[in-house]
């Protein structure tokens, strides 16, 4: 925990994150697109809970709100609310196997999406909802790999002591 | 010292705070539209660098193209735009006489002329929205003097309207998104109506049809101008089936967009005078205006 450096890292990756969301990509792989702003945040929570926590979170989602074209607030309740239940849970979902935290994963994607979607919904902007949650299932899928790089990142940096 | 545990009222505290933020800046955002300005802010100087650097590959691949292509093949293309350009001008010697007949027989009928448009084009950056949302990035924004509520069209027809605004870029929603609409008018019998995006790119659905209406497939619709949001007169789609499903009070018509929504790179942001203020002009100012051109 070297003072301010940490943000070094984890803002970085949270901007390569922002830039992901917007590759262009084909048409197909964008409806799998995994939120991958929302995987760092829940990485750089799990992994640095006193340092990111739901203000970093807040901001990062008015920002994913922004690059998204969405109503100001929406990705950024969604972001806060699973930024908070990851901080209550961290202790438990650390010593989880990958396969276990890709399931944690999942289900937090999924509370993000469902939030997400229920504002749009009351807006009367809901979209169908065949393919909606894969990007969740994609994001889970991607976990272990996700946080292998971003711990290999954050050790290179020696950004914290454990985890 | 880091302390073990971090739950504690501060953490649920302010979580609820922020999301009582949350409620309140989407409430103002979507209901009041009081914070297109913030928007704003944060699209030019956070959002906007990054969709610049995600653009360039896109832009470099392009110019590589065109720096590398053949003699040949740039020596086809000049021929063919030079075609293109001939017939173009062809068809617009016709036009302008046209225009001069239609604005001779309008003071005849002391109706309004129609008032020219200034046009601005612009180009669709390489960059992915939420792919429920039929919106688009362009490369012109509030320093081009782009507002909000702008029609883009494209050479095909209408695409969609401006909806949020930085310095530099704007975002466009397209006629398809499931949230827009815009007044049309059928080209052939002049039936009004309104042509709602389906969230397809390929079909628009026209509501509020009587079954009884002079509607057929294969129709242009263009836009009215009423609401005074799109310029009139824009080709904006074919109608390409109808149904009158007995028992419904009105028609299920859709249309196909003439616009290449999802394959234009360039477009054209339009300004027009809005309607409202022409209507309020007498004929005279009208006459005068025409002297004065």
């Amino acid at each position: 925990m070297q003072g301010r450096g940490c943000f070094k890292v984890i803002a970085p990756t949270i901007v390569a994150a922002l830039m992901l969301h917007m590759w262009p990509v084909p048409d197909w792989l964008a409806y799998i697109r995994p939120e991958f702003v929302t995987l760092v945040m829940i990485y750089w929570v799990l992994a640095m809970p006193e340092r990111v926590g739901v203000t970093v979170a807040w901001c990062v989602g008015l920002l994913l709100d922004v690059t998204q074209g969405a109503i100001l607030g929406q990705h950024a309740l969604g972001l806060v609310l699973v930024v908070y239940i990851v901080l209550l849970e961290y202790q438990r979902i650390r010593v989880f196997s990958l396969v276990q935290q890709a399931l944690a994963i999942f289900v937090l994607l999924l509370i993000k999406q469902v939030l997400v979607l229920w504002v749009s919904g009351m807006v009367g902007q809901a979209p169908s909802l065949e393919l909606y949650f894969l990007p969740s299932l994609t994001g889970a899928i991607l976990w272990p790999w996700l946080f292998l790089l971003l711990r290999n990142l954050r050790r290179r940096f020696t950004v914290s002591r454990s985890f | 010292m880091q302390s073990l545990f971090l739950r504690g009222p501060s953490v649920t505290l302010r979580t609820l705070l922020l999301v009582v933020i949350s409620i309140v800046v989407m409430v103002a955002d979507h209901r009041w539209h009081h914070l297109e300005s913030v928007r704003g802010t944060i699209e030019t100087y956070l959002v906007y660098p990054l969709r610049y650097v995600i653009n360039l590959p896109g832009q470099f691949v392009e110019w590589g193209d065109e720096s590398f292509s053949s003699h040949q093949v740039l020596l086809d293309e000049k021929r063919k735009l030079e075609e293109q350009t001939l017939r173009a001008q062809v068809s617009l010697q016709k036009l302008s006489v046209l225009e001069k007949e239609n604005a001779r027989l309008r003071k005849m009928l002391s109706a309004q002329t129609k008032i020219g448009e200034m046009v601005l084009v612009a180009e669709i950056l390489s960059i992915d929205l939420d792919p429920y949302k039929q919106q688009v990035v362009l490369n012109k924004g509030r320093n081009n003097e782009v507002y909000i509520g702008q029609s883009i069209i494209d050479a095909w027809g209408v695409m969609g309207q401006v909806v949020h605004l930085g310095e530099h870029s704007a975002t466009a929603l397209l006629i398809s998104d499931p949230s827009h609409a815009i007044p049309v008018q059928v080209n052939r019998s002049g039936l009004r109506s309104t042509a709602f995006g389906t969230g397809n790119s390929q079909q628009l659905e026209l509501r509020y049809i009587p079954h009884n209406a002079d509607i057929e497939i294969g129709d242009q619709i263009i836009s009215s101008g009423l609401g005074g949001r799109f310029p009139p007169n824009y080709p904006v789609g074919r109608i390409v089936s109808i149904e009158r499903p007995a028992g419904e009070s009105f028609a299920t018509v859709l249309a196909e967009p003439v616009a290449h929504l999802d394959r234009s790179r360039e477009v054209l942001l339009v300004w027009h005078n809005p309607p409202v203020k022409d209507v309020l002009l007498h004929d005279s100012d009208v006459l005068s205006k025409e002297q004065e051109r």
